[in-house]
């Protein structure tokens, strides 16, 4: 049972590794053989050297990509459990503001950059703004859901407790619409990067975003192959971070489905 | 009745009637309910399902506002049903723990909503998880109980209230039976020790007889009281008193009507055996 175990956690692990070895096996193998042009398409290795070679440089976009990210991610979480709550709580604000929430999704964010540009210039603010409206999406939607998703019959235990309508709210609403804001969060932090780089792409002087569509003018493919891999780290490491956040945060809700899906085998 | 305090009934229901739209339909649910529980009194609401007893505990705890007739308790005709909202233990069919609170912290949840400190509430708490068979289990999410165990944690958390008044919605429903007697059983010597006024709804006879002082026997809906039977066993009442030849006196008085109610309601079942259930 124990040893299963052990080797179904390992195999978890070691299936999607082998597969990413081998596929960079064969992408170096068909560029090294091929004599694939270095500008067309470099090899993993050469890319490595890159991220060695260029790392100063890298690093300092990395920071300020990673800037744009965190403060606009931020600043969403805020925004969106601030109005999350508000719609939540206010039956006047659910009608009134939650349509034009759900409505304003259908706007291309993207096509709004070209504009932020006009109003704020070209500094982080522009970029900060892009993350910020693309990850307040998720994040108000999903928590307004948990903040909703609460069983009835406990609001009535509640209330023969003599629980006032706030401490409803944060006895019973918060904690019951944690798993759903981790969802929001989990949505929010993949798109973030996604976010950031389009913000850039649209006018900057700095940023992954920036150092890609700079380079690729240039043919130095490998650059742009060395940004797009610290982008997809940054991804990686945020959502890694956010799954730290909620199992920190709601040991009852893993515990409980671990117990389950034990009982179940 | 006089007038003095010290006599004044704790619950005391008149012509109460409730009626719910149900699928579009407005039906009635109480119809006439009067009831009267006094200080220290163990009493037992019995009936078929849907009679319309969950309502009525609904209703005194202050849920529910009913249509017509009164509620008083403590004697308090002034309050309204908001009023009576915090007033009474209620004890409702689910355990309804909350899953990311552990036991202890179930516990104390009404205490923390009157605003004693979490330390002091703990305290006080751990001073029955004895007592109440949850010792060794403080520190457990409720997902990790058994059924027993997490109605007694559901228990403790409405006797921490320490209110004068409980009110028990079929605690002991969802059990096994002999965790079922287990749990009456304890509950009879807490109650004892305790000198609470108790309100029990129950669907069975036996649970009903051994714990209570009075029990009321409502009708299929719309729910009425069709019997109030007095139950004047000696106490303290252990639970192998159902098999005595009193207990058997009692039970026929109450399971007469309410077999001729089954039998009345539903045609087809006539032709089945006596059983201390419903």
């Amino acid at each position: 049972m124990r040893l299963s175990n052990r080797f179904a956690g390992l195999s978890t692990w070691l299936l999607p590794i082998s597969i990413l070895v081998g596929l960079l096996a064969a992408w170096e193998l068909w560029v090294q053989l091929g004599d694939v042009p270095r500008w067309q398409l470099p090899a993993p290795s050469a890319i490595a050297q890159e991220l060695g070679s260029s790392r100063s440089l890298l690093w300092d976009h990395t920071l300020v990509t990673l800037e744009e990210i965190v403060v606009g991610f931020i600043a969403a979480l805020a925004a969106g459990l601030i109005l999350a709550a508000g719609i939540a709580y206010s039956r006047v604000l659910e009608r009134s503001v939650y349509p034009i929430v759900i409505a304003s999704q259908t706007v291309p964010i993207i096509a709004i950059a070209p504009l932020l540009l006009i109003w704020v210039g070209y500094g982080l603010t522009p970029k900060i703004i892009i993350v910020a409206l693309i990850c307040f999406y998720p994040i108000a939607v999903n928590t307004v859901d948990g903040l909703k998703a609460i069983d009835p019959d406990m609001v009535n235990m509640l209330r023969t407790l003599g629980a006032s309508r706030w401490q409803v709210f944060t006895k019973l609403q918060v904690p019951t619409a944690l798993p759903f804001m981790f969802s929001g969060i989990k949505i929010g932090v993949s798109v973030s990067v996604i976010a950031a780089v389009i913000g850039e792409w649209v006018g900057a002087s700095e940023g992954l975003g920036y150092l890609i569509t700079y380079s690729q003018p240039l043919f130095l493919t490998e650059r742009v192959f060395a940004a797009i891999f610290l982008l997809s780290i940054m991804g990686i490491a945020l959502f890694v971070l956010a799954v730290v956040a909620e199992r920190m945060m709601m040991p009852w809700y893993f515990n409980e489905k671990r117990s389950r899906s034990l009982n179940q085998l | 009745m006089s007038a003095d305090t010290a006599v004044q009934p704790k619950i005391k229901i008149e012509s109460v009637c409730k009626s719910y739209v149900i699928g579009g339909e407005r039906e009635d649910v109480l119809t006439g309910v009067d009831m009267t529980v006094h200080a220290g009194e163990f009493v037992s609401i019995i009936g078929p399902s849907g009679c319309g007893k969950s309502t009525l505990l609904n209703i005194i705890a202050g849920l529910d506002r009913p249509d017509s007739g009164s509620v008083e308790l403590f004697g308090d005709t002034t309050s309204d049903t908001k009023g009576r909202l915090g007033q009474t233990g209620y004890m409702q069919q689910k355990d309804l723990l909350l899953p990311w609170r552990s036991v202890l912290d179930n516990t104390i949840l009404g205490l923390e909503l009157k605003g004693v400190p979490r330390r002091q509430a703990r305290e006080q708490a751990l001073e029955f998880t004895e007592a109440f068979g949850l010792k060794g289990f403080e520190d457990q999410y409720p997902f990790a109980l058994s059924g027993g165990m997490r109605q007694r944690a559901s228990f403790l958390r409405t006797m921490l209230m320490n209110q004068d008044v409980v009110l028990l919605d079929e605690p002991f429903g969802a059990l096994d039976a002999l965790t079922r007697i287990q749990m009456q059983e304890w509950l009879l010597q807490l109650w004892e020790s305790l000198n609470k006024t108790i309100v029990l709804i129950t669907h069975d006879v036996d649970e009903a007889l051994l714990l209570s002082d009075r029990v009321y026997l409502l009708s299929a809906r719309p729910g009425q009281v069709t019997m109030v039977l007095d139950v004047p066993l000696p106490r303290p009442r252990r639970y192998n008193m159902v098999t005595s030849p009193e207990f058997s006196v009692f039970k026929a008085q109450l399971m007469e009507p309410l077999w001729s109610q089954i039998v009345g309601t539903q045609p087809g079942s006539a032709s089945g055996t006596h059983t201390g259930r419903i």
